[in-house]
């Protein structure tokens, strides 16, 4: 058994975009990524909208085909003969509560369907009752399970998702904004249930999310992305400490504080310059073209994660 | 006058299973250049009460009763022809879902054009130009380029940009933001709120900011109204929100808020138990189940809206307690309300507010 659950090396994922009559340009939404996630480990992963967060989650779990590179689960590289019991054991929990739901089945049958598919129960008892304990432990009440995905509001249909999710008892999650649609009190709910899930069934989790005070608190190690690149990436307090990056910097800058005095006092880094499209990348560095410190070399080379404290890494020529 | 008034508005979904009582009571003023802030609990009724001020309920929902008046004007009751003359130009709405409410089959080019041309008078070429311009004003690079592309080949985050150059392209009269930013991460939403606050004070746009993010409602809002089960449990400025909060619920609300500031990852609060079935409201206060300070007086009837202090009124049994501990309420043994001390600083809100 290797320390790692997950490994993901050099993987990138370009999709084919059309830019004029028979012509189409990659758009590389995640370029050269790589990462470990340790067993009952979480890894938060922020970063700007776009910058490729959740196309790395999806092709991990092999949703989208990786256009390079390799994801190893447990000792194993996933591939044609591995993806079956992969999909099982590795889930996801989408960003989106509104479309990933099927909207002609009800509750139950949604949070069912993953049991139906990889065989989970003996009798349909079983099944019904292994199904009002995963919306129980969402807090979904036994009388909603015959409704539909629509008469719910945006925050009930994220915890079906995730009961949908927990359904096949998998070790590994990729959790895409599974709380950027809830109030915080159901919010604190779920993170709390996510860390239960983690120490009672050593669960390991790829976090998304965009608020920092959310993947702070559940994380071990955060990831920062950037254009399709990881730029810094360590462990969760040194990072809200001790960033780095010029980019993380500017993120954390502009957490919103719920405190009305220090949100009228809070000094924000407005990054200046053009967002970058993944489809014209910047030479050298991704960052450059908003980045105060940017220098000549910047627009050379794509700088690389290098360690600048133990556990600590950062893409940054002028650090 | 304010701009808009909603008054004692009351919507509900009529299901097979009985009425879900969405929004039950619930009233606020919103004026010109001014933002609202609503919060309050997932399922709590604040889509549906958006929903209810532009007449675009779902089916089996309607408005039951209330009044919705925008300049003056009635707008329940005031018939489809009406409303398309306010969606959209006056009042228009940044929707919860992106992915919904972008049609999959039209490019994002398709859908904004078409809306700008719907509600304002420029003519086509003039409608692209402006298109192009908002996909800039809201930060997504190459606008020509997206505007060719589909919903589905944009991130959540652009799609939910996208949906927010819509909004804005019309230059409404009131902006409904409904969770505007949640898809956004926050460089890109500190750029976001900075550009609505820039219309707010050229325009004059009042903003309705509905959202979980307790940090853009402290930096953002001038009143804020906190929901629960369909009515309103709180109001005030954001400062009397956050640092006296007075109704039970908001207390629990901000003490489940995770700290970016605390290193040691300690267990976060929920307020513990389930939400409201809406299908069977009590008769009492609807959080008196979650309520660690429930009375007997809160299963038997709802507290009416009684201030407890400068613009910050609130619907809890335990204000109306302190104030006759105070000496400022009189209650009967049953603990309703006889006799308010006017001169005091508590007295029952003239406006009616969520109370029955
Ligand atoms: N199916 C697709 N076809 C074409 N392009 C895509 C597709 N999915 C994503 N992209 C592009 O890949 C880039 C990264 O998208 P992704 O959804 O991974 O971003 P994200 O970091 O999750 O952003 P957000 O925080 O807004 O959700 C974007 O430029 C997006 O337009
Ligand atoms: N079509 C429908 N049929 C039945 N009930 C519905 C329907 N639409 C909404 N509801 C119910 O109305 C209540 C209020 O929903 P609403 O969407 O307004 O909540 P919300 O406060 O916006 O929540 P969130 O923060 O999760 O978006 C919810 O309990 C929901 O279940
Ligand atoms: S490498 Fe240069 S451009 Fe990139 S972040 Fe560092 S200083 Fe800025
Ligand atoms: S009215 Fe009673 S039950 Fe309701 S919040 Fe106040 S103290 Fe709690
Ligand atoms: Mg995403
Ligand atoms: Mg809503």
């Amino acid at each position: 058994m290797s320390e790692n659950l997950l490994e993901v090396k050099n993987l990138k994922e370009y999709f084919p975009i059309n830019t004029g009559f028979l012509r189409t340009t990659p758009l590389k939404a995640v370029d050269d990524v790589s990462f470990t996630i340790g067993r009952g480990e979480t890894l938060g992963l922020v970063g700007e909208s776009g910058c490729g967060k959740s196309t790395v989650g999806r092709t991990i779990l092999h949703l989208y085909k990786p256009t390079a590179g390799q994801v190893i689960f447990d000792g194993k590289l996933v591939g044609p003969d591995t993806i079956k019991e992969y999909r099982r054991r590795a889930q996801i929990v989408f960003q989106d509560p509104y479309s990933s739901l099927n909207p002609r089945l009800t509750v139950a049958d949604i949070v069912g369907e993953p049991l139906d598919v990889n065989k989970l129960y003996k009798s349909k008892k079983e099944r019904s009752e292994r199904i009002l304990e995963l919306l129980g432990t969402v807090g979904i009440s036994s009388e909603q399970m015959t409704r539909y995905a629509h008469e719910f509001s945006g925050g009930q249909r994220q915890r079906i998702g995730i009961a949908r999710a927990l359904a096949s008892r998998p070790e590994f999650i990729v959790c895409d904004e599974p709380v950027s649609a809830l109030d915080v009190s159901i919010q604190a709910q779920v993170i709390n249930m996510f860390e239960d899930l983690q120490r009672q069934f050593g669960l390991s989790y790829l976090f998304i999310a965009h608020d920092l005070s959310v993947v702070k608190h559940i994380s071990n190690r955060i990831a920062v992305m950037y254009l399709g690149h990881i730029v810094e990436i360590a462990e969760a307090n040194e990072l809200y400490h001790h960033a780095v990056h010029p980019y993380t910097i500017s993120l954390l800058s502009a957490v919103p504080v719920p405190d009305p005095e220090r949100a009228r006092a809070s000094q924000r880094i407005v990054l200046e310059g053009d967002v970058p499209s993944p489809l014209h990348m910047p030479s050298g560095c991704p960052f450059r073209t908003r980045c105060s410190r940017a220098t000549d070399k910047c627009a050379e080379s794509c700088p690389q994660l290098a360690e600048v404290a133990p556990g600590h890494m950062a893409a940054c020529h002028n650090l | 006058m304010a701009m808009l008034e909603v008054r004692d508005l009351h919507t509900s979904f009529f299901t097979p299973a009985g009425e879900v009582k969405a929004v039950n009571g619930v009233s606020f003023n919103l004026d010109s250049g001014k933002v609202l802030g609503i919060v309050g609990e997932s399922g709590s009724g604040k889509s549906v009460t958006a929903y209810s001020v532009l007449q675009i309920l779902t089916h089996p929902g309607r408005i039951v009763s209330g009044s919705i008046k925008f300049n003056g004007q009635e707008l329940v009751d005031a018939g489809e022809s009406v409303m398309r003359t306010i969606r959209g130009n006056k009042i228009s709405i940044i929707f919860q879902d992106p992915m919904t409410s972008l049609n999959p089959v039209y490019t994002i080019g398709n859908q904004l054009t078409e809306a700008i041309l719907l509600h304002t008078d420029r003519n086509k070429e003039q409608a692209k130009q402006r298109a192009v311009e908002m996909l800039e004003l809201v930060g997504i690079n190459e606008p020509e380029k997206r505007l060719r592309q589909y919903p589905y080949e944009l991130s959540g985050g652009m799609r939910q940009r996208v949906m927010i150059a819509m909004a804005l392209a019309c230059e409404p009269d009131i902006l409904i933001a409904d969770e505007p930013t949640t898809a956004l991460d926050v460089t890109i939403q500190a750029q976001i709120l900075e550009l609505m606050q820039d219309l707010q004070k050229k325009l004059g746009m009042a903003i309705i900011m509905i959202t979980h993010d307790l940090g853009v409602i402290a930096s953002l809002c001038d009143e804020v109204i906190v929901m629960y089960a369909g009515s309103v449990c709180e109001r005030g400025t954001a400062d009397a929100i956050f640092y006296h909060p007075a109704h039970e619920y908001t207390k629990g609300l901000m003490r489940s808020i995770p700290s970016i500031d605390d290193d040691e990852r300690e267990r976060l609060v929920p307020i513990t138990g389930t939400p409201i079935d809406l299908l069977n409201m009590p008769a009492g206060c609807p959080f008196a189940p979650r309520c660690d300070n429930a009375m007997k007086v809160c299963l038997t009837g709802r507290a009416k809206e009684v201030r407890v202090g400068r613009d910050h009124l609130s619907a809890c049994w335990m204000n109306v307690k302190e104030g006759s501990e105070r000496g400022v309420i009189r209650t009967d043994e049953e603990g309703q309300i006889t006799a308010i001390d006017l001169e005091g600083n508590m007295d029952v809100t003239a406006e009616g507010g969520s109370a029955q």
